[in-house]
This record gives C-alpha cells, sequence and structure tokens, in this order.
C-alpha cells in the first residue's frame, strides 16, 4: 500500500499540551550521537503547547548493561533513573527501545535488589513514562501535529517499541496524518534489523545477515527515507545502507513529525 | 547382552564393529563450538540458507493464519499457561498419580535420573523383548534425541530405525536434526533423493529406480523402505507430547502414520517422556489439542492423533513401559523464574519466526533444541560451563518475537536475560578479570554519576568537533568496533550534545532563552 497524505495542516490555537510539562528523556545514544531526535522532540511539543524542561541528572535507561546479563551494575542506574525524573508527570523519550526497557525491567531489577522502596519510587516514574509517539497519541490527543514532509518515506517498526514497549499503530497513524508524505510499505516489516544491543557485537556475522535482508527491504521500497522510532536500530541499517551508498537516508519519526512547511 | 567389541585383526590391531545404523557426525553436542563461531560456519551455506527462508517463511505464514482465525486464541494461551503452571507447582503429586494410574492400566513405569541411567533401563527392556532381528521401530522423539538413545542402542548392538520421514532423512544423511518439529528443514528435494539413493540399500530396500525429486515419490521410496522395518520389528520406542496423570493416558499427535504403525504393530512399547510433559486430566486436552497443531505444523487438527491407556487385550502391544527422564528438570524446577521453560510443549513456533534461527539453522546451537527455546533450555538442563551452553543465552536479538506466538505464554526473551545473567554471575564466581566484565563495571558507574556521564556527553562533541571536516564517517576501527565497521559505517559524533543545545536554548524551567 502506498498512501499519500492531503490532510491540511492545522493550526494549534487550542494547544493540546498546553500546561502540560515534560520531563525529556534524550535517552544516553540520543544525547551523545544524534541530538536531532531530542531537538526535534523538544520543538514538537513545545509547538503542541507543552513545557519541556531537561532534567540534567538523566543518563542512560541501563538496557545495555541488563540485557548483557550485569542487574548488579545496573541497580545504580535505575536508582539515578528514578530520581533524575521523580515527580514528573510525564517523561517522554524519543525511543521504543529506552521506554521499553524502563517499563519492562526497572520493576524486576528493584525486585532483585529487594528494595521495597526503590521498587515504589520505580512504579511512580514507569507509570509516567512514554514513547514519544503514545504522549501524542494517547496523552495529547493528536495524530495530525501540523507536519509537513514532502518525501517518500518507508517506516520500520522497531521490535521494541512494537513488542515490548507496545506503541502498536501509533507511530503510523502519526506518519500518515503528515503532509506532503508518501509512504511505501516495507516488506518483513516486523522482522528484527539484527542489532539487538550487544548482539551485534557478540554474534556479529549473525547480526549483519539480518541487516543485510532488512537493508535490502528497504532498498525495494524505492523510500528516499527510512524512518524508525529508535536511533539505534537506524544506526545499524543505515550503516549497511550507508556501505552501499544506496543514499537512503535514516531519520528519526519525531524529526518527521517536528518538521513544518515553514522549514522546508 | 550382546554388546558390540572391537574386532581383533590378524595384525593384532584393533577395528571398530560394523555400525547397523548410518553414524551420526562424531563427537557429542555439549562439546560443540560458541555459538558465534558454528554460526559463521552455518552463514556460509546458502544452499541451507535458501532452504530455511523458504521453509520459515511458509510455516511462519501458516500459523499465523491459523491462529488469526480463532476469536479465542489468547485465552487458549493464557489456559495453556495457566494448566502447565498449576501441574508444574503441584509436579510431584501429578506425578506419583500418573504412575498409580498407569501401572493400574498395566503399564509398566520406570524412573530414570539422567540420560544414562535411561539409557541402561531402554537397552534391557529392549534385550528382554526382541524378535528375530536386534532393531527396533522409532516414533520421533526429542526425548530420545535429548538423551541420544539411538546411539545407547547401536552400542548393544540394536538398531533403532527412525520412521518419521524426515528423522529418516537425516537418519540415513549422517546427519543431526536441525529442528524439533521439522529436523531435516534444512535439507531440499534433490538432497533428500541423494540420500535416499546412495544410502537406502545400504539398511535395507533400496530406493525404486529413478527417483525423481517429486516430494510423493520421496514419500513413497520412504514407505517402501519402512514397511519391511515396521513388520519385523517386535519393538516400537516413542515419546509422547502429552501424559494424562488422572487416567494414565499418552498422548502423541503427528502428521504421517508412520506413529500409529509403531503404535499399533509392535509387540512391546516403550515411551520415554520427560517428566513435565503432565497434564492434569483429559479435559486439559481441549486446550493443548488445539494450541499444538496450530502453532506448530499450522495446521488446524494435526491428521493421527493416538491417544492408550495400557495395552488392549488382543489389539496392538501387549507389553507397555513408559520410562519418565529427569535429566536436569528438577534443577531447572528448582529456579522460579527458569522453570517456565518446562511449560513448552515443543511447537516450535519459537523457532520458526525467530530471525536468528532462520539465518543458520539448529546445527548452530549445539543441542538437540535449537532456536529461543534451546537457548534458555538446554543451558537450564545441561548448566552453563560449557562453551557452547553458556554462548546460547547471547544468540538473540531480544526481538520479542518469539513470546508474541509461544502457546503457553513462555516470556522467552526475560528468560534469556535471566540465563545471561546466570552466565555472568557464573563467571564472577569463577573470578579473574574479564574485558566484559571490566567495561561493565565502568559503564555501570559512568550511568550512574550524572556527572561522569555529562563529561562523557561533552567529550564526544569535542570528538566530533576535531573530526568535522576531516570525515563524515568512521571506517574502519579497531577491535572490538570492527565487529561493528567491518560492515557498516559509523557516523561521527556531531559538534554540539543534546545536553549542550538545551542548555544554549533553554532555561532550567523550560522557558526559552
Amino acid at each position: 500500500m502506498t498512501t499519500t497524505s492531503t490532510s491540511p495542516g492545522r493550526s494549534f490555537a487550542d494547544a493540546p499540551g498546553s500546561g502540560k510539562t515534560v520531563a525529556l528523556f534524550a535517552a544516553c545514544a540520543n544525547d551523545v550521537m544524534f541530538p536531532q531526535a531530542p531537538i526535534a522532540t523538544t520543538r514538537l511539543l513545545e509547538r503542541l503547547g507543552c513545557r519541556v524542561v531537561f532534567p540534567k541528572k538523566q543518563t542512560c535507561c541501563g538496557q545495555p548493561l541488563v540485557n548483557t546479563g550485569y542487574y548488579d551494575e545496573t541497580v545504580p542506574i535505575v536508582r539515578n533513573f528514578a530520581k533524575a525524573f521523580e515527580g514528573y508527570d510525564y517523561v517522554v523519550a524519543p525511543s521504543g527501545s529506552c521506554v521499553g526497557a524502563v517499563r519492562h525491567q526497572h520493576q524486576m531489577l528493584a525486585d532483585h535488589a529487594k528494595d521495597p522502596g526503590l521498587r515504589r519510587d520505580v512504579d511512580a516514574v514507569v507509570a509516567a513514562t512514554f514513547d514519544i509517539s503514545e504522549f501524542l497519541v494517547d496523552v495529547l490527543g493528536v495524530t495530525d501535529v501540523g507536519a509537513y514532509f514532502p518525501h517518500v518515506v518507508t517506516y520500520h517498526p522497531t521490535c521494541h517499541s512494537l513488542r515490548v514497549a507496545h506503541v502498536g499503530d501509533k507511530p503510523m497513524r502519526l506518519l500518515q496524518a503528515v503532509r506532503g508524505i508518501t509512504i511505501k510499505d516495507l516488506p518483513d516489516a516486523d522482522r528484527c534489523c539484527g542489532f539487538g544491543g550487544t548482539f551485534a557485537l557478540k554474534n556479529p556475522d549473525v547480526s549483519v545477515a539480518m541487516a543485510a535482508d532488512k537493508a535490502r527491504n528497504v532498498a525495494s521500497t524505492g523510500a528516499e527515507y527510512l524512518v524508525a522510532g529508535d536511533n539505534l536500530c537506524l544506526l545499524n541499517i543505515s550503516g549497511v545502507l550507508g556501505r552501499q551508498q544506496s543514499g537512503i537516508r535514516p531519520i528519526h519519526l519525531v524529526e518527521v513529525l517536528a518538521s513544518t512547511e515553514e522549514e522546508s | 547382552m550382546s554388546k558390540k567389541l572391537p574386532v581383533v585383526t590378524s595384525r593384532g590391531g584393533t577395528v571398530e564393529p560394523p555400525r547397523l545404523t548410518p553414524a551420526p557426525p562424531p563427537g557429542r553436542l555439549i562439546d560443540s563450538p560458541r555459538f558465534p563461531a558454528q554460526a559463521k560456519v552455518e552463514l556460509g551455506n546458502p544452499v541451507q540458507r535458501k532452504n530455511l527462508h523458504h521453509a520459515m517463511t511458509t510455516i511462519r505464514d501458516k500459523r499465523a493464519r491459523v491462529a488469526g482465525e480463532l476469536d479465542n486464541w489468547e485465552d487458549l494461551r493464557l489456559a495453556g499457561e495457566a494448566i502447565k503452571n498449576r501441574t508444574l507447582r503441584h509436579l510431584d503429586t501429578y506425578l506419583v498419580q500418573l504412575e498409580e494410574n498407569l501401572t493400574a492400566a498395566g503399564t509398566e513405569v520406570h524412573w530414570a535420573r539422567d540420560a544414562e541411567e535411561a539409557n541402561r533401563i531402554i537397552v534391557g527392556l529392549v534385550e528382554a523383548s526382541l524378535g528375530e532381528t536386534r532393531e527396533v521401530v522409532k516414533i520421533k522423539s526429542m526425548a530420545t534425541q535429548e538423551i541420544d538413545m539411538n546411539e545407547a542402542l547401536e552400542e548393544a548392538g540394536i538398531a533403532a530405525w527412525e520412521t518419521d520421514l524426515a528423522e529418516l532423512i537425516v537418519q540415513l544423511g549422517h546427519d543431526r536434526p536441525s529442528h524439533i518439529l521439522v529436523p531435516a528443514i534444512h535439507r531440499n528435494r534433490s538432497e533428500v533423493r541423494e540420500i535416499f539413493n546412495a544410502e537406502m540399500g545400504t539398511y535395507g530396500r533400496p530406493a525404486p529406480e529413478g527417483l525423481d525429486t517429486e516430494p510423493k515419490n520421496l514419500a513413497g521410496a520412504a514407505r517402501l523402505h519402512l514397511r519391511e522395518k515396521f513388520l519385523r520389528s517386535k519393538v516400537a520406542i516413542s515419546g509422547a507430547n502429552f501424559m494424562v496423570a488422572d487416567t494414565g493416558t499418552l498422548v502423541i499427535v503427528e502428521s504421517e502414520g508412520n506413529g500409529r504403525m509403531c503404535l499399533t504393530l509392535a509387540d512391546t512399547l516403550i515411551s520415554v517422556v520427560g517428566i513435565e510433559k503432565i497434564v492434569p486430566s483429559v479435559e486439559d486436552l481441549e486446550v493443548f489439542l488445539q494450541l499444538l497443531p496450530r502453532s506448530s505444523t499450522g495446521e488446524r487438527m494435526n491428521p493421527y492423533t493416538s491417544m492408550w491407556t495400557g495395552p488392549a487385550s488382543g489389539d496392538g502391544p501387549q507389553t507397555m513401559h513408559v520410562v519418565l527422564i529427569d535429566n536436569g528438570r528438577t534443577q531447572v524446577l528448582s529456579d522460579p523464574k527458569g522453570r517456565e521453560a518446562l511449560r513448552c510443549i515443543r511447537c516450535s513456533a519459537c523457532i520458526n519466526v525467530c530471525p536468528v534461527y532462520e539465518k543458520v539453522g539448529g546445527h548452530a546451537y549445539g543441542s538437540v533444541y535449537p532456536g529461543p527455546i534451546g537457548a534458555v533450555l538446554t543451558p537450564q538442563l545441561r548448566g552453563v560451563t560449557s562453551a557452547v551452553d553458556a554462548s546460547l543465552p547471547y544468540a538473540s536479538t531480544l526481538c520479542g518475537a518469539c513470546f508474541d506466538v509461544c502457546p503457553v505464554r513462555i516470556p522467552l526473551p526475560d528468560l534469556l536475560v535471566h540465563m545471561r545473567h546466570k552466565v555472568v554471575e557464573g563467571k564472577k564466581a569463577k573470578g579473574g578479570v574479564h574485558t566484559e566484565s571490566a567495561i561493565m563495571k565502568a559503564t555501570g558507574r559512568m550511568f550512574s554519576h550524572p556527572r561522569l556521564w555529562a563529561a562523557a556527553v561533552n567529550a564526544g562533541a569535542l570528538g566530533g568537533k576535531a573530526l568535522t571536516g576531516r570525515v563524515k564517517h568512521f571506517g574502519p576501527l579497531p577491535w572490538p568496533l570492527s565487529k561493528w565497521t567491518n560492515a557498516r559505517d559509523v557516523p561521527i559524533p556531531p559538534t554540539e550534545s543534546f545536553r549542550a543545545w538545551y542548555a544554549r536554548t533553554h532555561h532550567e524551567d523550560g522557558s526559552l532563552k
């Protein structure tokens, strides 16, 4: 299916985010390697009327360590996360994978530490943590965020956004409401790209074989941009696409959503 | 008992006696190379990759279609999970009840702690029941694969013949199964024809002249080859998909009818079953006989379902034995998290959706159980001390596709992480210095001290500034990053981190500067 959106842009006089303060969880890799995604998250949420704060104590969700089996080393990271985001109504991140890790693993780690106090703090933070696509659709109640992106794209639903954070079809609904966009279906979209965190280093050959499949499917769509909600999956796929000089550019979902006609 | 002994030659040396059945590849599975090493070998087999991709895509689509057509599929999964949880929680009670009811129905029950004890019992039972020929026919069974029973029988001078078509292909091919449901999934039709032509004649009726690669004709050749073995063998060996505690009934689901032949033609039937295969009552089969075929072969119902409760006078095997094997299962049961893997009904849905399995096939896992379930079950049954077992929990990207299809809702990604934790704990207990542990410890420290992390972020931006204008992206980087850059570009860090951008454009309260 190819969909070309023609819905008119909307103004945000009604500002769905007005009165809401969002604590932005940038995610560690974004902070240092891909600042465009948290910058786009900030601009988009501000355009929708939110106040966006950046709690400076934030570091990482701990996923790289816990998923390699290092529980004891992750517990202080969980503690830091709970402290950094304590008391906020909304903690929003441009990463389904990091949100999935917070939601699915922080409570287990608090229990592993046998620390009921930490468990209570974690419960509160987990309940307030959202992927940007969930926050837009579920909390702000918008799918048309007034974006304009006159390009051909294909969307890769990342495994953790889909099967851990359970964002469902929200990213696609948001994309479909972008003006000027053309969305090409990605064959075998829900198959893993082979990144898997330390998997890519521990099993480099299998990882690359999987990434090559994903890159081939992406190239087959004829898209200019590969869109996803997690920059490290994009790094993996576009790393292969780049080596092939495919000319297909990776872009985070929220960067598409933050794009406007004025900027383009 | 006529054990096969080495033959002394005229020159005083010894030679191995001729084998009765095709020799599998040498060596023990537990001594297999680490997963990444064997995976690399398997990736280099383009025919296998094509075969796997084709077969996995087909079977995945079939499963999704038939699971999707039931409105209550999620309810069935929840019921399957609940029944198995209850069974495992009270396994001691159900096992005793099962033994009582099996015995009452005329089936003799034997208990085996491990593979060696199980094989000793089985060889003894077979010896006592053999007819004119020293051979048995087998129904496809994971339990007998797990204990390497065929080789124990071969040692004792007894030929064990696989009668499942795919198992026969594997056996005649001097091969090992690569999948728990379709063990010859790594083979295509042309390869099957070659194996049949080359090997059938050595072990019985040869393949027909001019055999082509039509599936129907290949199955026909196997049927003729097996028929004489079915008719000759006095002993059949099976596993069981389910054992019903309150009736002493065993259940086998199958597709080919070879199982039904074994279950009806032999005089003696020996069933080798893991102790976790119990369901409390016959009513529970309502759930599992829906979950299993839809999850495994992608069929609404499997062609043959055989249920038997002890011998029936004058009909079928008159002597029945059940050998209940532990072989590490009580060890798994002692871990409240890890025991969730014991719910497994061996459907293979997790294997069929696993993108890692699809790339490398089952031989990379060094276990009769490959894929996600193998990666969590094998290291629990065998421990994490061997090189391959310690590498198995890492043989997954944690993409989560396996949990979504598991009919008994085994949280496979969580269990993979749980087993990784056990591997790490094992490493720590052994002591010494490990590069990975040192890196993880330092990373943990950095991520739990915001100032250290902020400094690292700044350093990244400084690196970006130093590189800007010189390179667009990194080419080859030194080990271990070479594992990434050997096949992928890496962008250089940007000159301004997000936190620096935010501080430049925003006040701390979120208002714009």
